[in-house]
């Protein structure tokens, strides 16, 4: 709005007034402009960087390491890379989009999710419900300050990155000790219930799976009983696998899930609240 | 069987009544309930900030000959910020409009003490105000994000309450719509916290 009066005052130059007419409509409309949060993705992993900043190597450690500490703590942090917010207050985006992708495990609210805006030069980090009397405003900033900053400034993105993770780490240690002990607290060890129906099922396939290839074929040559048995199966992978979206996982993620391929998080995110609270910082 | 069929046909609307009425209160009740959590989150995010406010105007006094006078404005500010309180099962327009003039009034005096700061170089290198400053930037994001949420959950219930022809139920019931949260005056721009790590 400033630039619209400044070039009120200099009418004479009506060529310079129009450009600054121009930019001026042009930085409201873009101050405007929302930026789209994308789809929650296929697979869930620790690191969407959507501008290639980090090296593949690089990202493929920092995505391990984040990942471990998911299955161990199942405190999930992601960080997300992108170029620009689009005008949109960063310390807003990034909770929301936190909040949105359900970052962290539903009944801790354990999430931790990073925003990095390469070319507006900032970075914020939210922390889910369940983790902000630890990582605190404060503390996150003290970290963004000391930690992340001076390796930005020095160009080195993912040695920030590396040592804010590990300064984030160390805050949060401790403090929670990963839904797979958790759930055991009732005295029912249902996540070796999990293990025994998984081994079962790969078991039934297996058998099935024979049993299919020596019957040629032949429908007639099936007894129903084959087919009880699959509906059995099919009845448990679907079971077993919405099992594993909720409780976060009972495993697998740390050789490259059964399901998800390549990584990600054992279970995906599981739904964590974000209360809109963070810290940031430019460089 | 036909000195039955009035009494079968009062019976059959009688039993269509009464689910309607059920489940069109139970449902207001729901998303009521979503309102009100809702709503707890935005008073406990403000209650957060007057807290903060505290130990901001602590630390902001301990530091050589600060102004007094954008001091006095924040802690008047938060002074009549704190003595409004709303029920939330009872949310009138007026009472809403009332509550954001004197929050949105302290999150103005709070923009000016934050950039008077600017002139105070000690306090900016003081590391418990840099501290408190990232507490209340993200506190403040607290409350836009808390607000928002608000809003969100009225919508649904502002629908389900007028909607024809749950409107007659609601106004025997006694479910009235719930105002919206407006903008707070000024809170289009964000706390303005200048990052200058030099």
């Amino acid at each position: 709005m400033q630039s619209l009066i400044f070039g009120f005052h200099s009418v004479p130059k009506t060529k310079n007034f129009i450009v600054t007419l121009i930019i001026a409509l042009f930085s409201f409309t873009s101050t405007h402009a929302q930026f789209d949060i994308p789809k929650k993705p296929e697979l869930q992993t620790s690191i969407y960087d959507y501008v290639d900043l980090l090296s593949v190597s690089q990202k493929n450690s920092l995505e391990q390491k984040l990942i471990k500490y998911s299955d161990t703590t199942s405190t999930q942090i992601v960080i997300a890379i992108i170029s620009t917010t689009k005008g949109e207050n960063i310390g807003l985006l990034a909770p929301r989009w936190g909040h949105e992708w359900g970052v962290g495990q539903a009944k801790e609210d354990n999430g931790v999710f990073v925003l990095l805006a390469k070319d507006d030069r900032k970075i914020w980090i939210s922390p889910g419900y369940g983790v902000e009397h630890k990582l605190t405003a404060g503390t996150t900033g003290e970290i963004i300050r000391n930690v992340i900053i001076p390796e930005f400034k020095r160009g080195d993105y993912y040695g920030g990155l590396n040592k804010g993770s590990d300064a984030i780490f160390q805050v949060l240690n401790g403090e929670y000790k990963g839904s797979r002990k958790k759930s055991s607290d009732n005295g029912f060890p249902i996540g070796l219930v999990f293990v025994f129906i998984f081994i079962f099922i790969i078991i039934l396939i297996s058998i099935s799976k024979n049993k299919r290839g020596g019957g040629g074929g032949g429908r007639g040559n099936r007894s129903s009983g084959v087919d009880i048995l699959e509906a059995i199966i099919l009845s448990n992978m679907g079971r077993g696998n919405y099992n594993r979206g909720s409780s976060g996982g009972w495993g697998g993620s740390s050789g490259g899930g059964w399901s998800s391929g390549g990584g990600g998080f054992g279970g995906g995110f599981g739904g964590g609240g974000f209360s809109g609270g963070g810290a940031g910082g430019s460089w | 069987m036909k000195k039955f069929l009035p009494w079968i046909i009062i019976g059959i609307l009688a039993i269509g009544l009464y689910s309607w009425g059920k489940g069109f209160n139970n449902t207001a009740v729901d998303l009521n309930e979503n309102v009100k959590e809702a709503w707890g989150n935005v008073q406990t995010s403000y209650q957060r900030r007057n807290d903060l406010i505290g130990n901001l105007v602590n630390t902001v006094k301990g530091a050589a000959d600060f102004e007094k006078s954008t001091l006095t404005a924040v802690i008047e500010a938060r002074a009549k910020a704190t003595s409004i309180s709303i029920d939330p099962s009872n949310v009138t327009p007026e009472q809403l409009a009332q509550y954001n003039q004197v929050q949105g009034g302290l999150s103005g005096a709070l923009k000016s003490l934050l950039v008077t700061v600017e002139r105070y170089p000690e306090l900016k290198a003081n590391q418990n105000f840099l501290k408190l400053q990232d507490e209340l930037t993200s506190t403040e994001n607290t409350i836009q994000t808390a607000r928002t949420r608000y809003n969100e959950k009225i919508k649904p219930y502002n629908v389900h309450v007028n909607k024809f022809p749950n409107t007659i139920l609601a106004g025997i019931l006694n479910f009235d719509e719930k105002p919206y949260f407006d903008a707070e005056v000024g809170a289009d721009k964000p706390v303005d916290v200048e990052f200058d790590f030099k």
